[in-house]
């Protein structure tokens, strides 16, 4: 369904920040894509929403493809129209607006009004707290409830291929348990694919099919989210697990490590 | 009592153009940021459109009035794309003073064209007294603030319920997120300017229908100011609410006190307004969830 060929991404035209970086997301799947801080997560999905060019960012190499048609050259509308749609890190609700003028600003490339309504009411069902605040400004809900519209604006545009943007960030776990079941829940009953960021790895492999490890700008480390599970580096740095089970304990191991980061 | 009564009808019928041009001014500033300083010029180019139209070329006035907002709307859409649009992304302050340089572009065509004679606006808003209570009024004033209420519901039923009107809101609120859900920046600026080149086409019309036709009328943009930083930069109920009270109070200070007084009141309450209430009355709050 999208396919990322190689691409190089430029920052302000000098700054590197994707060097050949190569993914596949098949269609009905929920694939994760992990990585530390700065390791070009965001600008992947922005990469491929079209959303660079406010950033000054340019996709100067390579090719990203959504269903066998190139798209890395085309204005974000047209790519929403094409139905990819992200979910920005941070939440990025309209606050003045309400909950409900919120989730049809995410209708806007859709024509059909009765449509419209019945997907509103779908989000509605998914998320019957934003129901109850549906004549609130968006601006005074809570993180939670704003995450929860963020993900209800998204599914208002039904997208095939939904980008999401850290949905865990800043949220208490028993709301993010609350969040990531019903990304599940879209991904089954609408059949909405799904590319998740993450820096929350035990979380993202828990609910995804694939996973994609970043770092510095390129994928170091593919495969089935059984295998990542189960794979050794992964294990170490990204579950914080030695054996299963197991707390790694930073004394016994990076102790070095992390005095040289004091120092330098 | 008498003399209050027209004097609030006259000040209510400046209150309302002012309302009208503030209402341009909200919009563009709400979409882009840019503070517009051609809109008087806008005005200005909406009066002699319709002068020109009515009264040399003769058409009915209906056609002459549609035709002058079709063409405003135009002016208003070319503007965008030919000045504003190459500077999106540059600094505001950039867009800012290209807008100072269009007034007076759009000042010198005007001059250029019909040359800066004033002349008489043909009549077609009927003159006619009417008696309320114990007052004279002119019928026109009376329809002036009439059109002009309409026209401003119809623009805030606008921005509440439609669609265009709830995209241009949310790029008011977050632009990058708004792209992310496939709202168009530059269609958005696009209407945004249209909207204001008709509602600056429709005071220019019932400005010289009171005053007649002369450069002077764009001067308006001016004393829009303080209509704005009264009732908030970005609000449109503020832009009403500013526009009916700076009007009436001009009115009053020239009727009671006089002496120019007029002219010098409405900045003195900008400058008390920047102090007390930096964002007006009405503008945007700041959302801090707690």
């Amino acid at each position: 369904m999208l396919e990322l060929n190689n691409i190089e991404v430029v920052y302000n035209d000098i700054i590197l920040v994707l060097k050949g970086l190569s993914m596949k997301v098949d269609e009905g799947q929920i694939v994760a894509l992990l990585g530390a801080n700065g390791a070009g997560k965001t600008t992947t999905l922005k990469a491929i929403s079209g959303l660079l060019k406010p950033d000054d960012g340019e996709v100067t190499d390579g090719a990203i493809l959504f269903m066998g048609e190139p798209i890395h050259n085309k204005e974000a509308e047209e790519i929403v129209r094409l139905g990819i749609f992200q979910v920005m890190e941070g939440r990025r609700v309209f606050e003045h607006l309400t909950v409900e003028e919120n989730l049809l600003a995410g209708a806007y490339t859709r024509r059909d009004r009765e449509n419209i309504r019945r997907d509103m009411r779908r989000v509605y069902e998914y998320f019957p707290r934003l129901a109850e605040r549906r004549h609130q400004k968006a601006g005074y809900l809570s993180g939670g409830e704003q995450q929860m519209l963020a993900i209800g604006r998204a599914l208002m545009a039904r997208p095939r291929l939904m980008l999401l943007d850290e949905p865990s960030l800043g949220l208490a776990p028993l709301l993010v348990r609350e969040i990531f079941d019903i990304i599940q829940r879209i991904n089954e009953e609408e059949g909405t694919t799904i590319l998740l960021v993450e820096q929350n790895a035990v979380l993202a492999l828990n609910v995804a099919d694939y996973g994609y490890i970043m770092e510095g700008g390129r994928i170091v480390l593919e495969g089935t989210s059984d295998v990542l599970k189960e794979n050794e580096d992964v294990k170490e740095f990204y579950l914080g697990l030695t054996e299963i089970g197991q707390r790694k304990s930073y004394r016994e191991v990076k102790h070095y490590k992390r005095r040289k980061r004091w120092l330098s | 009592m008498e003399k209050f009564i027209q004097l609030t009808v006259s000040g209510l019928t400046n209150g309302m153009v002012y309302a009208l041009v503030a209402l341009g001014f909200v919009i563009i500033y709400k979409a882009s940021d840019v503070i517009n300083f051609a809109q008087g010029e806008l005005l200005l180019f909406g009066a002699y459109l319709a002068f020109a139209f009515i009264a040399q070329f003769g058409l009915p006035w209906t056609l002459g009035v549609l035709l002058t907002l079709v063409v405003a709307v135009g002016i208003g859409v070319l503007v965008e794309r030919l000045i504003l649009r190459p500077l999106i992304g540059e600094p505001i302050i950039s867009m800012i003073m290209a807008t100072i340089g269009l007034s007076s572009v759009l000042r010198g065509i005007v001059n250029a064209i019909w040359t800066p004679v004033p002349r008489a606006f043909p009549e077609f808003i009927p003159r006619t007294d009417l008696y309320l209570g114990p007052a004279v009024v002119g019928a026109d004033r009376l329809i002036a603030i009439g059109i002009a209420i309409v026209l401003l519901v119809l623009f805030t039923l606008f921005f509440r319920y439609t669609r265009e009107g709830i995209a241009m809101r949310a790029i008011a609120d977050d632009q990058q997120a708004a792209l992310s859900m496939g709202i168009s920046v530059k269609r958005v600026f696009a209407v945004a300017w249209g909207i204001a080149a008709i509602t600056a086409a429709v005071a220019g019309i019932i400005l010289a229908n009171i005053v007649g036709v002369s450069g002077n009328i764009s001067l308006i943009g001016l004393r829009v100011f303080p209509v704005v930083i009264l009732g908030g930069l970005d609000s449109i109920p503020g832009a009403i609410i500013g526009g009916a009270f700076i009007g009436l109070l001009e009115a009053y200070t020239g009727g009671y006190i006089g002496q120019g007084l007029e002219l010098v009141v409405p900045f003195i309450v900008l400058m008390i307004v920047l102090m007390v209430k930096p964002y007006g009355l009405f503008g945007k709050e700041i959302i801090e969830r707690v």
